[in-house]
């Protein structure tokens, strides 16, 4: 569970338990887990990563499988992990690990071959695609599959709609400037498709664009793709 | 020339943009400033967006004409891979081919002598006219300051570069110069500057009234300069693509012509050029080719018509041999100046390309100026939200954004990130080795938050989170976290 998630957006670490329990697995979360590395890691400070890196694959070296709600930590320990811990006695491990550590939608429909998860959310939901998850990952259908399974959900186009938001980690606030202008086209973007939602895989995206939405005062609200998913249309 | 134009180039010299007023000898500081400044200004943002959406358009249908756009792709690669590993190889067999046929090929170890060559060689032809056809070589080297300094009049003939220098302006793109000015703004530049005060805003009439000059500055010219998109080295060969043909003019009819280019701009074959030409043709703005693709081995000969008197090649280093030896980053040099990263940089596309401060803007130059210009222009690495869409459309498989990442961890290592930054990393590494500590700061911290957010100091010097605040909403901070709620009874409901 990133580390974001757990102190700043739980309601995503919940729904995320709820969907997965929902479709028969067995959901452990290991206390011991704290950050992946990636603001470190991203910033330049690879001494200080590695570190942490290795304690996550310590924590998570025996698990079946490692699930999480966000493209961009899975992308920081399946693609950056083998480089980040080249030297490290334990790079071997976390290359298993890695290749063990799902994004929630890659693992709903390409682990667990399941596209219809049983969600009913009857809005109008507008698909932001993070870079991350669409660029390192390679995820550019899968959580499109699972949006069009859910009931009643209608999934409305938006423009430019795999250009990045402007988050970007520690860039959101050393250029505070460009991240925020170029939040404000993609929240232009999301107000054009007419949209009740706009729906991500990455949590730290949606933090950003729901800023950006409520600074405009535009009525569309930002949700995870996992509070879709765990819906049973009693959400407002 | 008698012309009523003295157009003078201000060479982005210290790396601020030449149209800001407010100047800063700071280039970092200067590219908050620009930044900030371009990222607010909605009327630039819309004419980046329609000039892109257009590029966009025909890039994609030009990638469309490629049985398959990946394997060209990987061809492209491959060649300048063969080209950058056997660099010494291919520049001396390019400059036996050259000089075999009578032309010049001079080492220029950095912008300094490149200038003094290519001005002496004025001095000595008493050259008084020189045109451009175009090049940032030439820019990244501030040529043409240097020729006005010895008493030469530069005409920049590329049409989006022509612009630019009647704006004071370095080239906002490297492929296209203007593509910040709408037509209504270049009318009322010709109007003031060509002295055509009843010109109508028609791109047509535009493009004559700037014909009408460039075409005197052509015949009068001694000295043409251009650039090269690739040399051949098994012809020796320069090879360039144009869309104008003020290339051909100018490297045809003034007596001289000089060629300015990177050393990285070799490439083993003619055959490559099969290959490569498209490639660029179809990143660079969607044609299939350009209009014209020429190629220039020397002066003319005995008995031909055309042709300079005497043609010399500058090959320009000015710090990229030092990438050659880099492991992750020589590929940076496989570069062949398409523009596409530029294009498609949802950064560029917010902030325009004179906020860089730099000869190369864009992801290119984010990743290759630190190398090229030092330590004062390593702030560019981090102003990126490394999104990797770069990454995919480069036509020679750069892996540009990893780039990125692997520039921060370098500067790191070499213990130029700021002091404080330092010591929040390490603080927070100790956190995070200590789930104990990290559970702990997590309940303060959010504790803290949603006191000073109750108070309304949201975005106040009292805020911690003040930089993110100030931009947006403020952050909506959790009661109890996850890890809270887990051990509350959530853990238990199987």
């Amino acid at each position: 569970m990133p580390c974001f998630v757990d102190q700043l957006t739980p309601e995503v670490a919940v729904d995320s338990v709820k969907v997965l329990r929902h479709v028969g697995c067995e959901v452990e979360f290991r206390e011991d887990q704290t950050c992946c590395g990636q603001p470190a890691f991203n910033t330049g400070y690879w001494d200080e990563a590695a570190p942490c890196a290795e304690r996550f694959v310590r924590v998570f070296r025996d698990a079946e499988t490692i699930v999480c709600p966000s493209g961009s930590c899975t992308t920081m320990v399946r693609k950056f992990y083998p480089e980040l811990l080249k030297e490290s006695p334990i790079r071997s491990e976390a290359i298993e690990v890695g290749k063990r550590t799902f994004e929630l939608s890659e693992f709903l429909v390409k682990v667990a071959g399941l596209t219809d998860v049983g969600a009913t959310f009857p809005h109008t939901v507008a698909y932001h695609a993070s870079c991350h998850a669409l660029r390192e990952l390679q995820l550019r259908d899968e959580p499109l599959q699972l949006l069009r399974a859910v009931n009643g959900l209608k999934l409305v186009e938006m423009t430019r709609n795999e250009e990045c938001c402007g988050f970007g980690g520690t860039f959101a606030t050393k250029f505070a400037d460009i991240s925020a202008a170029m939040g404000q086209s993609k929240v232009e973007s999301v107000e054009a498709s007419g949209a009740e939602y706009v729906t991500a895989l990455d949590p730290s995206c949606l933090m950003h664009v729901q800023g950006m939405l409520t600074r405009n005062k535009f009525k569309a609200q930002t949700i995870h793709l996992a509070s879709i998913l765990a819906s049973n249309g009693a959400r407002a | 020339m008698s012309g009523s134009t003295t157009a003078t180039k201000v060479p982005p010299a210290d790396g601020a943009s030449a149209h800001d007023h407010s100047q800063s000898s700071n280039p970092e500081q200067q590219f908050h400033h620009d930044s900030a400044v371009k990222a607010a200004d909605i009327a630039h943002r819309e004419i980046i967006r329609k000039n892109m959406e257009s590029y966009d358009a025909g890039h994609m249908k030009g990638r469309g004409r490629f049985t398959d756009w990946d394997a060209a792709r990987e061809r492209c690669q491959a060649i300048k891979r063969e080209a950058i590993n056997h660099l010494d190889k291919y520049l001396l067999q390019f400059e036996e081919n050259v000089t075999a046929r009578g032309g010049h090929v001079f080492w220029a170890a950095n912008s300094e002598e490149a200038r003094k060559y290519i001005a002496d060689l004025a001095v000595r032809h008493a050259v008084k006219t020189v045109v451009k056809s175009k090049s940032m070589v030439t820019e990244e080297i501030e040529l043409a300051g240097a020729l006005e300094k010895v008493g030469c009049t530069v005409w920049e003939t590329d049409l989006g570069e022509y612009i630019v220098q009647l704006r004071h302006e370095p080239p906002y793109h490297i492929v296209t110069p203007a593509m910040h000015l709408n037509r209504t703004q270049i009318a009322e530049l010709f109007r003031d500057k060509l002295n055509e005060p009843d010109l109508p805003e028609d791109p047509q009439q535009l493009v004559a009234a700037a014909r009408r000059k460039l075409r005197k500055a052509f015949f009068a010219a001694e000295m043409g300069i251009s650039g090269a998109n690739f040399l051949v080295a098994d012809v020796g060969a320069v090879a360039i693509s144009t869309n104008e043909g003020n290339g051909r003019l100018s490297t045809s009819v003034p007596r001289i012509h000089v060629a300015v280019t990177g050393i990285e701009k070799v490439i083993p074959r003619l055959e490559d050029l099969a290959t490569l030409w498209p490639v660029l043709a179809t990143s660079g703005t969607g044609q299939p080719v350009t209009t014209y693709g020429t190629l220039i081995g020397g002066a003319k000969r005995p008995g031909e018509a055309d042709g300079p008197e005497e043609f010399h090649v500058v090959l320009v280093d000015n710090g990229r041999s030092s990438l050659v030896g880099h492991p992750e980053e020589r590929e940076v040099l496989h570069c062949i100046r398409c523009g596409a990263c530029l294009n498609i940089c949802p950064v560029y596309r917010h902030i325009g390309g004179h906020s860089y401060g730099t000869t190369y803007p864009g992801p290119i130059g984010s990743v290759l100026t630190p190398h090229l210009r030092g330590r004062e222009f390593e702030h560019l690495s981090y102003a990126t939200s490394l999104c990797g869409a770069c990454t995919t459309v480069c036509p020679v498989k750069i892996d540009l954004h990893h780039h990125l990442l692997h520039n921060r961890r370098d500067f790191m290592k070499k213990g130029h990130g700021k002091a404080s930054e330092r010591m929040q990393f390490r603080l927070w590494r100790m956190a995070m080795l200590n789930p104990r500590l990290y559970a702990l700061g997590g309940w303060f911290g959010r504790k803290s938050l949603r006191t000073i957010y109750g108070l309304g100091l949201s975005g106040s010097v009292f805020d911690p989170l003040r930089a993110w605040n100030r931009k947006r909403a403020t952050l909506p901070v959790a009661k109890e976290s996850f890890r809270e709620q887990w051990r509350k009874g959530l853990g238990g409901k199987q």
